[in-house]
C-alpha cells in the first residue's frame, strides 16, 4: 500500500468525519445539548486535524486546530452553543470540507473566507471566556465538587471541567519544571492501529527527565494469553517544563486507545508524593486482574470493565487528592478520568453500533451483474423445464419453484448492498442553502425528512445535481425577501422542505417552499415572448407550471450568479428522466411550490408489463401505465387524416400505435383486435398505447444497449427474458413524444442545438 | 503464446477466413472474441438495413450485423448453418454474420497484396488488401472502417 492509497483512505475518512461534523452541528442548531453529540463534533474535526497533520497538510491543520479550540470551549461548556456561534460553526465545516478538497484535488479555497472565520473562531473562543468564567461558579470553589460525588456523573462532569481550564492557567506560575505522574494503560486497539508504546515512551523521554516503571502484574500465564490482547501498563515520572499540553500531545493519535492518567506529582504536595505512586496500583491490578478472565475479543465487555476501571480511578483519584489536598489537582485528575470514561462509554456505544465493511463499489457491481445472469437462467432453466415436462407434477417443478424463491431473495438482498440512505445528499443540501441565502440576503431554514430513506447508490449519485439546481431555484426565485415575506404576513424566514419517502416501490423526493409561489402570468408572457407557446394558447395551470421545464426558461429579472441563466430546470428535468424518474410541480401563489420527484429504487432491476408488437416482444415499465383496456370498436374514433382517438369514460385520448412509431409495421394496426395501455406522460396528460398483446408482467434486469450498440429512440434499455432472447424495454416518454409529431430522435435534435 | 511467439519471429499475423455470398474475406485474429452460430435477434426499431438485431450473449446485448448487406451485397437469409463472429470493434462488441468459417491463415505481410485500384469508393474504404491463398482471393478487412464511429453515432 503505497502513501497515495493511505491518503485516499485519509480523505475518504474525512468525508465521514464532515458529514458526522456537519450533522453533529445540525442536531446542536435544533436545540440538541446532548454532550455525546458536542464530544461526536469534536472528535470529528480532532480526527481530521491528526489524519491532516500526518500528511502535512498544514492548511488543513491549522483551520482544523482553531475550529477544535472553539469546539472544546463548546465541549467544556465555556461557550453557549447558541444560534450565531453555530453560525459560524456551520460556515467553518463548509471551510473545511473545502480545504479538504482542496487538499485532496488540488485546486484553491476562498483565503480571505477561511481567514474571516478563523477570526470569528478564535473571536469565539476567547471574547466568552472572561463571560463565562463571571458566570460561572468560581474555580475555587468549584473544585471540591468531586470529592463531594466521587462517581463520574454528568453533574460531577461538568463543574470540573470546567475548573479545569483555570487550572491549567495558574499552572506556568506554580512550578517551572514541573514532574508528573503518568499512567499510560494502552489498549489492544493501540496495537492494532499500528501504534507502538516503545515509540510514544521514547517521545515522552524527550521532554524531559523521565523514570518509567513497567507494570506487568496483569501478564497471565503463557496457555492464557491472548497474543493480540494488551497486558502491560506504565507508570512513568516525567520532570519538564513543557506542561501537560506537551506530554497530551505526544499521545495525540493514541489517546482514543489508551488509557492515559497524567497527574502532577511533588510541588505543594510533599506529604502526598510518597502515596501517589502506590494509589494508582491496585485500580491497575483491578483492571488486569480482570483482564484476562474475559476472551479479548469480546469488545463490549472491555468497554465496560474499562468504564467500570475509569469509574474506579475517579473513586481513586479523588481519594489520594483528597489526602494531597490539593485543589488545584483534583479537577486535573478527575477530568482526566472523566475523560477516559467518557470515553469509554463512547467506545461501547460505538461498539453496539452495527459493524460496517467498507467494500469496492466494481465487486458489489459484478455480484449484482453475476446474479441478473442468475435470475435470467433460472427463468430459462423454468420455461425449458415446464416446455419438456409432460407429467406437470414433477419434483423438478417444486424445486424450481424454490430456486425461484431463493433468486429473488438473493437479488433482494444484493440489491440492498447497495441501497444507502439519501442523507448525505441531504446534507450537502444544507450547505447549499446556507450558501445561497448568504448571497441573496434571505433569511432560509431547510427542513429535512425522511434522510434515512434507501434507493441505489446510482441514484444517490445523480440525483445531487439535480437537487442542488433545484435548492438553487427554490431560494433564489421561490423565497420571498425578508421584508417582502413580513409584507405578506409570513415569517420573516424562509421554510424550504426537503422529504424522501418510500411510494409503491419508487423513492418520492419532495422540494417544497414557502415562498410566493409560480407566478403564472409572468410565466406566460415569458413563454410567448420566446415562442414556446403561441399568444393565444389556452392552457391550464399544470401546463403553464409546467412550462418551467423547457428549455431556455428564466423568470428571473436579473441573471444571478446562482441561478436564472435558463440552464435549470430542463437540465433539472433531463436528468431525473435520464433516472427512469418523473417530476411534477405544483404551486399555490402566495403559498409556494412542491416539486415532487418519483424515482426508481434501482436502476439494475424493473417491474415490467411484457407485450406483443407486430410479433416482437416488448416491456413497457410497470410506473408508466395507469390502466389497460380492450378496447371495443364503439370507442374508437377517427380523428383528422391518421388520428385516432379511444374514448375512455367520456373523455378523449389519443391512440398511439407502438408498432407503427417503432416502425415494425408499414400499417396501423386495428385496435379492435390489440390491447391499450393507458400511460401517464411527463407533459401531463394521458396517451393510449396500442400494443397487439399482453404477454404477461415480471421483473426484469436491465441491460444497456449503448454499451456494444447506441442509444435508440423510443427504446429505453433492453433486458433478457426467459427464453434467452432480448427484449425491447420501451421508452414510454419518448414515444408519446412522438406521438404528438416530434421525431423520434429528441436526444440528437437537443444534441445539435445545444 | 506460441502464435505471439511466431508473430514476433516470422513477422506474420494471423486472419480468420470466412465466407460471406460467394466471396472469402478474412479479418485480423485478435479482433475475434468468438465464434458462434446463428440465434434469431431481436429486430431494433429505426436501425439501419444491415443492422438484424440485438441477442443475448451471457447476459450481454449483442448486436448482429449482416455483412453481407454492410459490404453492399444482397441481405443474408440467416439459416441455422450461418455463423456469427464475436468481434471487438474499439470498445464495443460487434456480432458479424457470415456465411462460414473457413480458415485460419498464418500470413506475412509482404503476402498481403495492396487493394486493386477499383473505381468504387466503398470497396476501398473498408478493404486493407487481398491475398491470394490456393488459387482463392481473400479481402482483408478492416472492421474499424466497417464500422466508423460516427455512423454507429447516427445508427
Amino acid at each position: 500500500m503505497d502513501m497515495n492509497e493511505i491518503k485516499e483512505i485519509f480523505f475518504q475518512e474525512c468525508e465521514e468525519q464532515l458529514a458526522e461534523l456537519e450533522s453533529g452541528l445540525l442536531k446542536l442548531n435544533d436545540g440538541d445539548r446532548d454532550p455525546e453529540t458536542v464530544n461526536a463534533v469534536f472528535r470529528a474535526v480532532h480526527s481530521i486535524k491528526g489524519g491532516a497533520g500526518a500528511f502535512g497538510l498544514d492548511d488543513l491543520v491549522s483551520f482544523a486546530h482553531v475550529f477544535e479550540t472553539t469546539l472544546d470551549c463548546v465541549r467544556s461548556n465555556r461557550l453557549e452553543p447558541n444560534q450565531d456561534v453555530l453560525k459560524v460553526m456551520l460556515k467553518s465545516a463548509d471551510v473545511l470540507a473545502d480545504l479538504t478538497n482542496a487538499a485532496r484535488d488540488g485546486g484553491s479555497v476562498d483565503q480571505a473566507r477561511s481567514r474571516q472565520l478563523i477570526k470569528e473562531l478564535e473571536a469565539l473562543a476567547n471574547g466568552e471566556l472572561p463571560q463565562a468564567s463571571a458566570a460561572e461558579p468560581a474555580p475555587k470553589a468549584a473544585a471540591p465538587a468531586p470529592i463531594a460525588a466521587p462517581p463520574v456523573n454528568e453533574e460531577g462532569f461538568q463543574p470540573v471541567a470546567f475548573s479545569f481550564e483555570d487550572f491549567e492557567a495558574d499552572e506556568p506560575a506554580l512550578i517551572e519544571a514541573t514532574c508528573y505522574e503518568i499512567v499510560f494503560r494502552p489498549k489492544s486497539e493501540l496495537y492494532a492501529k499500528g501504534n507502538d508504546a516503545t515509540l510514544l515512551l521514547r517521545d515522552l523521554s524527550r521532554l524531559g527527565e523521565m523514570s518509567i516503571h513497567c507494570d506487568m502484574d496483569g501478564m497471565p500465564p503463557l496457555d492464557r494469553m491472548n497474543p493480540e490482547a494488551a497486558y502491560f501498563s506504565w507508570k512513568i515520572s516525567l520532570t519538564t517544563d513543557k506542561g501537560e499540553d506537551a506530554i497530551r500531545s505526544v499521545f495525540e493519535f493514541a489517546e482514543w486507545d489508551c488509557d492515559l492518567d497524567i497527574a502532577l506529582a511533588g510541588g505543594s504536595a510533599v506529604d502526598a508524593s510518597e502515596e501517589l505512586p502506590m494509589q494508582p496500583v491496585p485500580f491497575d491490578l483491578s483492571l488486569l486482574d480482570e483482564a484476562p478472565a474475559g476472551s479479548a475479543d469480546e469488545e463490549e465487555q472491555i468497554a465496560i470493565r474499562d468504564r467500570d476501571a475509569a469509574v474506579s480511578a475517579a473513586e481513586t483519584a479523588s481519594n489520594v487528592l483528597q489526602m494531597a489536598q490539593s485543589s488545584a489537582r483534583v479537577p486535573a485528575e478527575a477530568q482526566k478520568n472523566a475523560t477516559a470514561a467518557a470515553s469509554a462509554a463512547a467506545q461501547q456505544a460505538a461498539s453496539a453500533a452495527t459493524p460496517t465493511i467498507r467494500v469496492d463499489l466494481d465487486r458489489v457491481d459484478r455480484l449484482i451483474n453475476l446474479v441478473g445472469e442468475l435470475v435470467i437462467n433460472q427463468a430459462m432453466l423454468s420455461q425449458s423445464v415446464i416446455e419438456n415436462d409432460t407429467n406437470g407434477t414433477s419434483s423438478i417443478n417444486m424445486g424450481l419453484e424454490e430456486l425461484q424463491q431463493l433468486t429473488r431473495e438473493i437479488q433482494d438482498s444484493v440489491m440492498a448492498i447497495r441501497a444507502q440512505p439519501v442523507k448525505p445528499v441531504f446534507q450537502r443540501m444544507s450547505r447549499i442553502v446556507r450558501e445561497i441565502a448568504d448571497m441573496t440576503g434571505k433569511s432560509v431554514r431547510l427542513v429535512t425528512e425522511g434522510e434515512n430513506t434507501e434507493v441505489d447508490k446510482t441514484v444517490i449519485d445523480k440525483l445531487a445535481e439535480p437537487l442542488t439546481h433545484m435548492i438553487r431555484n427554490a431560494v433564489d426565485h421561490g423565497l420571498e425577501t425578508p421584508e417582502k415575506r413580513l409584507a405578506a404576513g409570513k415569517s420573516a424566514e424562509g421554510t424550504v422542505r426537503l422529504t424522501a419517502k418510500h411510494r409503491s416501490g419508487r423513492i418520492v423526493i419532495e422540494l417544497a417552499d414557502d415562498g410566493a409561489g409560480i407566478n403564472r402570468e409572468k410565466v406566460r408572457q415569458k413563454a410567448i415572448d420566446n415562442d414556446l407557446i403561441a399568444a393565444d394558447a389556452n392552457l391550464s395551470d399544470e401546463e403553464i407550471d409546467n412550462l418551467i421545464f423547457h428549455a431556455g426558461f428564466s423568470t428571473a429579472d436579473k441573471i444571478s450568479d446562482i441561478s436564472g441563466r435558463g440552464v435549470g430546470m430542463d437540465v433539472v428535468k433531463r436528468s431525473i428522466q435520464a433516472l427512469g424518474g418523473r417530476i411534477n410541480i405544483s404551486s399555490k401563489p402566495g403559498q409556494g411550490s412542491v416539486f415532487t420527484m418519483s424515482l426508481p429504487l434501482t436502476l439494475a432491476v424493473l417491474d415490467g408489463m411484457v407485450v406483443t408488437v407486430a410479433n416482437q416482444t416488448l416491456v413497457v415499465p410497470l410506473t408508466a401505465i395507469v390502466e389497460t383496456l380492450q378496447p371495443e370498436a364503439s370507442a374508437i374514433h377517427s380523428f383528422g387524416a391518421t388520428q385516432r382517438l379511444i374514448s375512455i369514460r367520456n373523455s378523449f385520448c389519443p391512440l398511439v400505435d407502438v408498432g407503427r412509431i417503432l416502425n415494425f409495421r408499414a400499417t396501423q394496426a386495428n385496435p379492435v383486435e390489440g390491447v391499450a395501455l393507458l400511460v401517464e406522460s411527463e407533459g401531463g396528460g394521458q396517451r393510449a398505447l396500442m400494443v397487439d398483446a399482453i404477454q404477461g408482467q415480471r421483473q426484469v434486469v436491465i441491460k444497456s444497449l449503448e454499451a456494444n450498440y447506441t442509444h435508440v429512440p423510443g427504446i429505453a434499455a433492453a433486458t433478457i427474458l426467459g427464453d434467452g432472447r432480448v427484449a425491447l424495454i420501451l421508452d414510454v416518454d419518448a414515444i408519446v413524444a412522438a406521438s404528438r409529431g416530434q421525431s423520434l430522435k429528441p436526444e440528437m435534435s437537443l444534441a445539435a442545438a445545444g | 503464446m506460441t502464435y505471439a511467439a511466431k508473430n514476433l519471429t516470422t513477422g506474420g499475423r494471423e486472419l480468420i477466413a470466412f465466407r460471406v455470398g460467394d466471396q472469402e474475406f478474412c479479418v485480423n485474429i485478435m479482433a475475434v472474441r468468438e465464434i458462434r452460430g446463428w440465434t434469431p435477434a431481436t429486430p431494433m426499431p429505426h436501425a439501419p438495413s444491415y443492422v438484424l438485431g440485438v441477442i443475448n450473449l451471457r447476459g450481454a446485448v449483442l448486436p448482429i450485423v449482416d455483412l453481407s448487406a454492410r459490404l453492399g451485397m444482397k441481405p443474408a437469409e440467416p439459416t441455422v448453418r450461418h455463423v456469427i463472429i464475436v468481434a471487438q470493434v474499439k470498445n464495443q462488441v460487434v456480432g458479424l454474420l457470415v456465411d462460414a468459417v473457413s480458415d485460419i491463415l498464418t500470413v506475412r505481410d509482404e503476402e498481403i497484396q495492396p487493394t486493386p485500384d477499383i473505381s468504387s469508393e466503398f470497396e476501398k474504404t473498408f478493404a486493407r488488401g487481398v491475398l491470394a491463398i490456393e488459387g482463392r482471393m481473400i479481402c482483408l478487412v478492416e472492421l474499424e472502417a466497417v464500422f466508423p464511429h460516427e455512423e454507429r453515432e447516427a445508427a
